[in-house]
């Protein structure tokens, strides 16, 4: 990759995404919430972590398998529901998905 | 800098510890794309969006070109866009004052800075984005640097920290209520249903849409 080719894909990626995370603040001002709205925020979180741990560890672009992230992720699951830390979380999900590679 | 700044920055640290991992996996990866390891870090200081940085570079290295690489950006972060419009109404100033604000949104920001009821706290946003960003550029340094010493990130799992990182705040999110493993769920489906067919990240932004169950359930405080 060349410096001009980097540059410019640094350029698109931060402007797009200036733009991505801006829109929604510009348009939408301090003003008192209506309670269908605060109803829908409050359900936004688990809609889109849910949506993110599903295409980040059973995706692989367009194809849907499991491998030893996934196993590495579910027991990492198991950590989180028990009350780990995030910590503890994250190194559960990295040291399965490690040793699974390592013997398979 | 005050309280809630602070709170932000001490709730952020466990994120900020997987991020720089996750962060060190980039430079790595953008090594291995050809990318010089400086861009790799400007890379990481002015766009600070690990899914989309790791979603460009995935496909420079795999051979395909920048016009693909930048959509593909564009795509995984446009789940930042509900997540914008959440928190728009929760941010002080005029338009190009919240708009500069909501740059600081970053996942594990948007959810610590959520106070459950709909509205978010500006300030631990930014804390928590302030202690994000420092092991996000400094993580990426470490990659480009010392990636050669670690090697094949996956041959160590870092490739599973992403998933467990998102999976640690949706847990999280599980324990507030009721309504929001059933959207949890929905959303799921959701994305499971749409990978297969769409691009990457459209799964993910559809997603968001089960939130609108949120107009038919009855509110209740969290168990």
């Amino acid at each position: 990759m060349s410096t001009g080719e980097a540059l410019a894909l640094i350029g698109a990626c931060a402007l797009i995404t200036a733009a991505i995370k801006g829109i929604g603040p510009l348009a939408l001002g301090g003003r008192e919430l209506p309670t269908w709205f605060s109803s829908v925020v409050t359900l936004m979180a688990p809609a889109l972590f849910a949506a993110l741990v599903v295409t980040q560890a059973l995706a692989d672009g367009k194809h849907l398998g499991v491998g030893a992230d996934t196993a590495g992720v579910a027991l990492a699951g198991v950590a989180a529901w028990r009350g780990a830390s995030v910590i503890t979380v994250v190194a559960v999900a990295a040291v399965v998905t490690a040793a699974v590679r390592a013997v398979s | 800098m005050n309280a809630r700044f602070r709170a932000g920055m001490r709730a952020a640290v466990p994120f900020a510890i997987a991020g720089g991992l996750l962060a060190t996996s980039f430079g790595v990866l953008a090594r291995d794309a050809g990318m010089p390891g400086w861009a790799a870090v400007l890379m990481s200081a002015i766009v600070f969006a690990g899914s989309a940085q790791i979603a460009a570079l995935t496909i420079v290295n795999a051979g395909g070109g920048l016009g693909s690489a930048i959509g593909a950006a564009a795509l995984m972060n446009s789940r930042f866009l509900p997540m914008g419009v959440a928190i728009g109404p929760s941010l002080p100033g005029g338009p190009a004052r919240r708009a500069a604000q909501g740059q600081a949104v970053v996942d594990a920001s948007w959810a610590l800075a959520s106070d459950g009821e709909g509205r978010f706290d500006r300030d631990v946003l930014l804390g928590s984005s302030a202690m994000q960003y420092v092991t996000w550029v400094g993580g990426t340094a470490v990659g480009v640097i010392g990636g050669s010493a670690l090697g094949d990130p996956e041959t160590i799992g870092l490739d599973a920290i992403y998933p467990a990182f998102f999976l640690a705040l949706l847990i999280a999110e599980l324990r507030e209520s009721r309504a929001g493993q059933a959207v949890a769920a929905v959303g799921a489906l959701i994305a499971f249903a749409l990978v297969p067919v769409a691009p990457p990240g459209i799964p993910v932004l559809a997603a968001s849409l089960a939130s609108l169950i949120g107009l038919y359930v009855r509110r209740r405080p969290a168990a």
